[in-house]
């Protein structure tokens, strides 16, 4: 399971309508509770460094990367995934991301239709290099 | 020694180490250590034939590898390596956008003979992704149930205990357009549970009390008020115009003609009830995904009970909190029945029992014998249900009546009343007796001339006329102090100023 904390949701958001209708993408930072369970705190932006076609790709730097790896250990963090946005697309991991996809990471996909209608939904490697998802819950009920 | 940092997918293979110390050397050499040292890295960083995969890259400093000499680039004793995944993706290459998933995507339950065919849906302006933002972000709900209901229409018949917190919740949902039916005006005897009105409001027709109210809880929604009392003539053609009747009626006779042109126009019917302290819902004639409609009011109560064995909320009371949860459970019914999210209580029917908080719920089927969808239906339309009922609808209290003596002693006692003639201009022309001329006809346009707080005495010719008028005045406006004067205008010239001409 994975929370993802209310103001998290809403920079995830202003990110994935603000880069419509390229991809966005950038780092999830948190902790990790012993039952397993990610409650994510923190994100970083990162420019989505895909030479070309933008809308249906995306790619982050190796610079970005470590800059990302740096940030979680300032803030004694955990790097617990990446976020990256399917203009018109549903919020369901392509074949891109899965050859391309690291184990332990957790993969948020933010969908954006063309109305900035949102959907999100998180997934994980599995042992055979398939994704599964992973349930995003809400940090609290109200 | 070198370090090496490991990136924190691959920690969990180094013992979530995340900086090794290696030898100097090559790149070659730290990534041949590495694997040695952990065997679960190889898979991850090499390929079958021993190279560093193509997603893995290698820096050292703040240079690739592949900008240096790759693998034979050197490793010093002072030298970082940073072992960097490439972190890539999109989405699939089709380039046709397919629907959200986790939404179970049903069609309102459309009639056939409606002919509102499926609407376009209409883009999200950013004020309403902000509104709605706490349905959007629920997962299985999402923007698809969103634009549903921006795109339904929904008919709730009856603005009262029941309508109030249906249409608070319909209006905050964002439901796009809502129907409002109700004859009456608020009574402060409503305000002990119909959480829609306010003091201010009292004497006020209710569908204008709750278009205000609404339109100040949601400005992007569509507002249709009837202030009528539904009944077998405009019935059809006020429904016709929805997708979702939400029955909020108070007595029999409504509540088999909204279900009877439910059925006729082939609409979801989500019926709520209440009396004391219990509630009632259940999901009326709803086409499921066989494509057959579900059980009607009818085929749980094929006919109404005898006259006076139920008595209305007006005489048996009812709990003011009740209607707020049976209508809360009925706004959700209507939400899931136009959004198509979860199971409905179709072929269910809800009882909750305030008292002992107990609720059931039984299963209902149709009935070969339904009078109106049965094997032989024997209606085919609206009939009179009132006579069906044995009851009227609205319960009509005895009219105030005043006499031609009586009034002639009240102008005598120089008591303060308003005198109105709601006959037409050319029956006053040939007699009048001092009174304001207000046409039938336009009485309710000019109510603001009747006064509120003396006695108002309203005739016409024979006393038929101002009837209606007081009747309409009444039930508009919620006037409390008209008379009827006895006879009319014919009597006062009978028994007071019979020098005045006849007609």
């Amino acid at each position: 399971m994975i929370i993802i904390e209310p103001h998290i949701r809403q920079l995830l958001t202003e990110d994935a309508v603000n880069t419509f209708p390229d991809e966005c993408c950038g780092f999830l930072f948190g902790r990790e509770e012993t039952d397993g369970t990610r409650v994510i705190v923190d994100i970083l932006v990162v420019d989505n460094s895909k030479a070309g076609d933008k809308t249906r790709r995306f790619e982050i730097s190796p610079a970005d990367y470590m800059v990302a790896e740096q940030h979680a250990l300032d803030h004694d963090w955990s790097l617990l995934g990446i976020y990256h946005s399917h203009p018109r697309h549903p919020a369901i991991p392509s074949e891109h991301d899965r050859i391309a996809a690291q184990p332990y990471f957790s993969y948020l996909i933010v969908s954006v239709m063309e109305n900035e209608s949102i959907t999100m939904r998180s997934w994980l490697l599995n042992e055979v290099q398939q994704f599964e998802e992973e349930k995003i819950a809400d940090y609290q009920f109200s | 020694m070198a370090t090496v940092i490991i990136p924190t997918p691959l920690r969990k293979f180094t013992n979530n180490t995340a900086r090794l110390q290696v030898s100097a050397g090559t790149v070659h050499d730290t990534v041949q250590e590495l694997t040695v040292n952990f065997p679960d890295l190889k898979k991850h960083l090499l390929d079958e034939g021993g190279n560093i995969r193509s997603y893995v890259n290698i820096f050292v400093g703040n240079d690739d590898i592949r900008d240096l000499q790759q693998g034979l680039t050197a490793v010093k004793e002072d030298t970082v390596i940073s072992i960097v995944p490439a972190i890539a993706g999109g989405a699939p290459a089709d380039s046709t956008a397919s629907s959200g998933n986790g939404v179970r995507g049903s069609d309102i339950n459309s009639a056939p003979a409606s002919g509102n065919g499926a609407r376009a849906a209409q883009p999200f302006t950013k004020e309403e992704l902000a509104r709605y933002n706490r349905h959007i972000i629920i997962p299985g709900f999402g923007m698809e149930a969103q634009q549903k209901l921006k795109a339904a229409r929904v008919l709730v018949v009856g603005s009262g205990g029941l309508g109030s917190p249906v249409l608070l919740y319909l209006a905050a949902a964002g439901v796009g357009t809502i129907g409002i039916v109700d004859f009456d005006v608020v009574d402060d005897s409503n305000l002990q549970r119909q959480v829609l009105f306010g003091v201010d409001e009292i004497g006020k027709p209710k569908v204008e009390a709750a278009r205000r109210r609404l339109e100040a809880l949601n400005p992007y929604i569509q507002l249709n008020i009837y202030n009528t009392h539904l009944n077998s003539q405009n019935a059809l053609d006020i429904i016709r115009d929805y997708d979702v009747i939400a029955d909020g009626t108070d007595n029999f006779p409504t509540r088999y003609l909204v279900n009877d042109a439910s059925v006729l126009l082939g609409k979801p019917n989500v019926y709520a009830s209440i009396f004391q302290f219990e509630g009632q819902v259940s999901v009326f004639n709803y086409r499921g995904a066989d494509g057959n409609p579900g059980p009607n009011y009818r085929d749980l109560y094929p006919t109404p009970p005898p006259p006076g064995l139920v008595p209305s909320c007006a005489e048996g009371g009812v709990l003011g909190v009740l209607p707020g949860i049976i209508g809360s459970l009925q706004a959700l019914e209507v939400i899931k029945v136009i959004t198509g999210v979860g199971e409905t209580l179709s072929g269910r029917f809800y009882i909750f029992d305030a008292l002992n908080f107990e609720s059931k719920t039984f299963n209902i089927k149709r009935r070969q014998d339904n009078p109106i969808n049965g094997d032989h239906p024997t209606i085919t339309g609206l009939i009179d249900y009132e006579q069906f009922c044995g009851m009227r609808a609205i319960e009509e209290s005895p009219l105030k009546e005043v006499t031609a003596r009586e009034l002639y002693d009240w102008q005598v006692n120089g008591e303060k009343i308003q005198l109105i003639d709601v006959r037409e201009p050319h029956e006053y022309d040939i007699v009048n007796i001092g009174a304001e001329l207000i046409p039938l006809a336009t009485v309710a346009a000019n109510a603001d001339r009747i006064d509120t707080d003396k006695k108002v005495v309203v005739h016409c010719k024979m006393g038929g006329r101002s009837a209606k008028a007081i009747r309409e005045l009444e039930e508009k406006f919620g006037f409390k102090n008209l008379y009827n004067l006895k006879g009319g205008i014919l009597a006062y010239i009978d028994e007071v100023q019979p020098e005045l001409t006849k007609y």
